[in-house]
């Protein structure tokens, strides 16, 4: 079993770092600097892919959501609870190099004209209350079940919320986002995608770590409460909700 | 599944009788959030946009307070044991929460709306009362259904009264666009205007998208 979570970790972490030095690389000698926005423009490479990422990892979420209550497996639950958990971590990086940028273009912090912001903040409000909502449920079997509700209906509402808050901001402030669209010339493209791959890359060598990680934990807990020859060495603390357990 | 969503129906809308707890502390704090409104706006008189929008922040925070105290009961006095017993389909415990929800809230609108008209309102909202009654029973719809979702997640766990609000509010963001945007013409000075039909559409579909999805997830949430 332990095979299976380590099996060519190796070859996809040096593929991921292969991938992200390619693209910074490419960010900083290739991509031609904007026009209008000149250096500052250049964090988008890191931007965007930061929030695609994290959007795709947040619905990925929700589906492993859905495995998990359908079959019943703990290994979807737990997939599913680090997929939006670093997802989340994203989230942050992408609000943050959101920020940076939206200070160096358009001279403020945050604006609420621009509705992918928006959307994207509110989805980011609703998923940092998945950790709260987890830890707050004792019975790890119950605990799966609602986290896995929980990742069904925000992986729904995540598509909703951009259609709405662009309906609402859109007819007031009128802008065509082209983040992939065609106003982008085509090394800009080049550079972007590399970017987007290596940011998924990252995503998904991490995630699948973070699973070894999490595996290797609970065999150990389980040989030990084996060499301690008898099933009370080690008796979780009732009170205390822990992160999910296979 | 009928007579199972009209039993537990009665049952709620008894105890409500017989202890009123929900709709009259929503209405009360529907009216003391128009008085803070008056104050921390210091306007006499509001219309448009910004009564739209006091009207649905005022009624969204009011629905979470009875979307706190809505499995209550369940919780507290072993309802849940008893209904998980009983023979029936467990979505219709999801049906006679949502109708019941629903229920509470378009009495409580029906106290705050008049209220909001005396206390703060600038233009008469009688005229417009059909569109209004529409909007009003589309976003009543998503709160009952996302509610009662919200409140079956966040009874079983500990800090429940953090988390229905927390998990509420952005929940509901599609659906205060949505209602807002729709009464802010109803709502102008100087006689109504047309109510768009798009907002409507994404109230309908917000209604469809997370009414499905309750239905198919529902059972989940009260397995033992």
């Amino acid at each position: 079993m332990n095979a299976v979570f380590g099996r060519g970790l190796k070859t996809l972490s040096l593929i991921t770092v292969a991938l992200l030095v390619g693209a910074f690389a490419m960010v900083a000698f290739y991509a031609p600097n904007d026009a209008d926005q000149g250096f500052i423009q250049k964090i988008f490479y890191l931007h965007v892919p930061l929030a695609i990422v994290a959007l795709f990892g947040f619905v990925a979420g929700g589906v492993y959501g859905i495995r998990y209550l359908r079959t019943g497996d703990r290994l979807h639950d737990l997939r599913s609870y680090v997929a939006i958990h670093l997802s989340l971590i994203l989230a942050v990086g992408a609000l943050i190099t959101g920020s940076i940028w939206a200070r160096g273009s358009w001279g403020v912090w945050w604006t609420w004209d621009e509705p992918t912001l928006v959307s994207f903040l509110i989805v980011f409000l609703l998923y940092a209350c998945y950790q709260p909502l987890r830890f707050s449920i004792e019975d790890p079997e119950r605990q799966a079940r609602y986290a896995a509700v929980f990742a069904i209906i925000a992986g729904a509402f995540v598509p909703l919320n951009f259609m709405a808050v662009r309906m609402a901001e859109s007819l007031v402030h009128p802008r065509v986002l082209s983040t992939t669209g065609g106003s982008m010339p085509g090394d800009m493209r080049l550079t972007f995608l590399v970017s987007l791959i290596a940011m998924a890359a990252l995503f998904i060598t991490l995630w699948k770590y973070e699973l070894a990680s999490k595996h290797a934990t609970f065999r150990l807990r389980a040989l030990k409460r084996r060499l301690a020859d008898g099933e009370d060495a080690w008796t979780p603390n009732p009170r205390r909700s822990a992160a999910p357990t296979l | 599944m009928r007579s199972a969503v009209g039993a537990l129906i009665r049952k709620d809308l008894l105890l409500q009788r017989r202890t009123p707890e929900a709709v009259p502390a929503m209405v009360l704090f529907s009216i003391g959030t128009f008085v803070l409104f008056h104050f921390a706006l210091d306007e006499r008189e509001v219309s448009g946009n910004l009564a739209s929008g006091i009207l649905w922040v005022t009624l969204l925070f009011a629905a979470v307070l009875g979307i706190n105290r809505l499995f209550v009961s369940e919780r507290e006095e072993g309802g849940f044991d008893g209904f998980l017993l009983a023979p029936v389909d467990r979505t219709s415990m999801l049906v006679a929460k949502a109708i019941l929800l629903f229920l509470f809230l378009s009495v409580v609108e029906v106290f705050v709306l008049a209220a909001f008209a005396i206390l703060l309102l600038g233009p008469s909202p009688w005229g417009p009362l059909p569109e209004l009654a529409v909007v009003l029973a589309l976003a009543n719809a998503g709160i009952a259904v996302i509610g009662t979702l919200v409140a079956a997640l966040a009874i079983q766990t500990r800090a429940r009264d953090l988390l229905v609000p927390l998990l509420a509010l952005p929940l509901s963001v599609p659906l205060v666009i949505a209602a807002a945007r729709a009464c802010a013409p109803l709502l102008t000075e100087g006689g109504a205007g047309a109510l768009e039909a798009r907002w409507l559409a994404i109230l309908g579909l917000y209604d469809l998208v997370f009414g499905l999805l309750a239905y198919a997830i529902f059972d989940f949430l009260l397995e033992e």
